[in-house]
């Protein structure tokens, strides 16, 4: 990685941290310079608008998903084993480094206007989407899934996920995250198995 | 005979267990071309065709023979298929020992095709696998498969052409000559656009989509030059709007041709050449793209 990679990527774990924190229209980039202890007119030398940094900023955060993953869809493991392995994963992330999995659900979803150009539909987060892809049909393939639509099983594992992380980020559970994920991974589970 | 046709390469078309496509397929050449064929080389004996010679004639004789080319698949069980009171396996191992070389014409001569999926007998081999190693010893040349259901007639003609000329060509693993089955049925099939930008065919006979994502076509898996070399001069399966259905390739016919097997909504095979995953993650993307003129009808 280039220094400045290495700088646009901190500008990103801040931005990371303010987003999910204030929303997208109440951080500005002031906010952000000033968190980074840089100029405004610096920021501007690594990302040419807020917009920009927004979009950056989806694909960064869903491509560290991407990578969990990609290393647990390269395990010689069942699907099932994958599913549970993914939702751990996932939880531990949602309880790390909150403000990723926040951002996503707070900023992500609900500001769809600032990123229906150039990420539209997967574009920005295609990396992710794709190792769901893979998980699921290699689990149909060896018949451990069964057959069904690509989006509803989508929604199944997706759904799941961030609802689980939105409880957590109101607040409302009653214990560590990472003590669900076995139940949630279960119930994901149970969604797509093959039955007889 | 002639003196003339004396000179000429002596070809004998053998017919096994065949439904006789091939030779439709060879007499539906283009013109010019099978007269070029038939001034080049003599064809001694075809069973379809008014020839000299009768099968039993040349089993008799000790002619050379130059080309010997089988369609059809081979069996050696006399219940389920006999000529002339022999096998197809006897009367191809009397032929073989007179020949120089030997070409599979169809996919049934070359793996057994649709014949080897009959259940009652489990003795129906493509020539390779019929014959031992001992009895194609003499030939000139490794057995030549045309794989093809049918073949095309050019592909017969450019094979027996180049090995007149060069006694030799290049093949494949699967005994397919290169120049003809190195590349992909998905090369030069006007659809190609469709297939990038993922738009589906919504039906078939249609002439805008690609039949890839739901009809089945196999014309990324398929090697054949069907689309540049094209059927009567003038169209191809996936031109007019049907699949491929990969009949050039070693497990044809498969079950369930003219759809696209997939899982969860995801197909199980990509093009050939492009991991699972670079492939859905080029579709993932290619597909939030909306080109308008790909969703058009070209004749309204
Ligand atoms: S119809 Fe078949 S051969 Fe043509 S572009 Fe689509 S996949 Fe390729
Ligand atoms: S397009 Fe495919 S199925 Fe049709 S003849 Fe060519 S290889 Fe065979």
């Amino acid at each position: 990685m280039t220094l400045k990679e290495e700088k646009k990527n901190s500008i990103i774990e801040k931005s990371l941290l303010l987003f999910s924190k204030n929303g997208f229209y109440n951080t500005t980039i002031p906010d952000i310079a000033k968190a980074m202890s840089m100029s405004v007119g610096n920021m501007y030398n690594y990302f040419k608008s807020k917009e920009e940094l927004a979009k950056f900023a989806i694909k960064y955060s869903t491509n560290i998903l991407a990578r969990d993953l990609r290393e647990i869809n390269q395990l010689q493991i069942s699907s099932k084993d994958k599913v549970f392995l993914f939702t751990k994963k996932y939880l531990e992330n949602v309880q790390k480094s909150p403000e990723v999995i926040e951002y996503f659900l707070r900023v992500y979803l609900s500001n769809r206007e600032v990123f229906n150009k150039d990420c539209e539909g997967f574009l920005c987060v295609s990396e992710f989407v794709t190792e769901v892809m893979i998980l699921l049909d290699e689990g149909a393939a060896s018949k451990e899934f069964r057959q069904q639509d690509f989006f509803p099983a989508f929604a199944m594992i997706m759904g799941a996920l961030g609802g689980f992380a939105f409880l957590s980020g109101e607040k409302v559970l009653d214990k560590e995250i990472v003590s669900y994920s076995d139940a949630v991974a279960q119930n994901i589970y149970r969604a797509l198995k093959y039955d007889e | 005979m002639t003196s003339r046709e004396c000179s000429k390469p002596k070809i004998v078309w053998l017919q096994a267990i065949t439904c006789n496509g091939n030779t439709h397929s060879l007499l539906s050449a283009n013109a010019n071309r099978l007269k070029l064929f038939l001034d080049s080389f003599n064809l001694i004996y075809h069973p379809s065709l008014t020839t000299e010679l009768l099968l039993e004639e040349l089993l008799q004789q000790n002619e050379e023979i130059d080309f010997l080319l089988v369609e059809g698949a081979i069996t050696s069980n006399k219940d389920f298929f006999q000529i002339s009171n022999q096998t197809t396996s006897e009367v191809l191992k009397k032929l073989v020992l007179k020949s120089k070389y030997l070409i599979a014409v169809g996919s049934c001569a070359s793996y057994g095709g649709v014949h080897k999926k009959f259940e009652q007998n489990s003795d129906i081999f493509g020539l390779e696998e019929a014959l031992e190693k001992k009895e194609i010893s003499s030939l000139f040349h490794p057995i030549i498969n045309l794989t093809g259901c049918p073949v095309h007639p050019e592909w017969i003609f450019q094979t027996l052409f180049s090995l007149k000329e060069y006694k030799k060509i290049g093949l494949d693993e699967k005994g397919r000559p290169k120049e003809i089955y190195s590349h992909l049925a998905h090369h030069g099939c006007t659809r190609n656009e469709y297939f990038e930008w993922k738009v589906e065919a919504k039906s078939f006979g249609l002439k805008e989509g690609c039949l890839f994502y739901e009809q089945g076509c196999r014309g990324p898996m398929t090697h054949s030059n069907c689309n540049r070399v094209l059927w009567n001069d003038v169209n191809t399966k996936t031109r007019a709007g049907m699949p491929c259905i990969g009949c050039t390739e070693f497990d044809f016919p498969r079950d369930n041709m003219l759809e696209t097997k997939k899982n969860i909504g995801i197909p199980d095979q990509v093009p050939i050449g492009v991991s699972k995953r670079a492939y859905l993650s080029l579709a993932g993307v290619a597909k939030t793209f909306k080109i308008e003129r790909l969703h058009e009808r070209i004749i309204k």
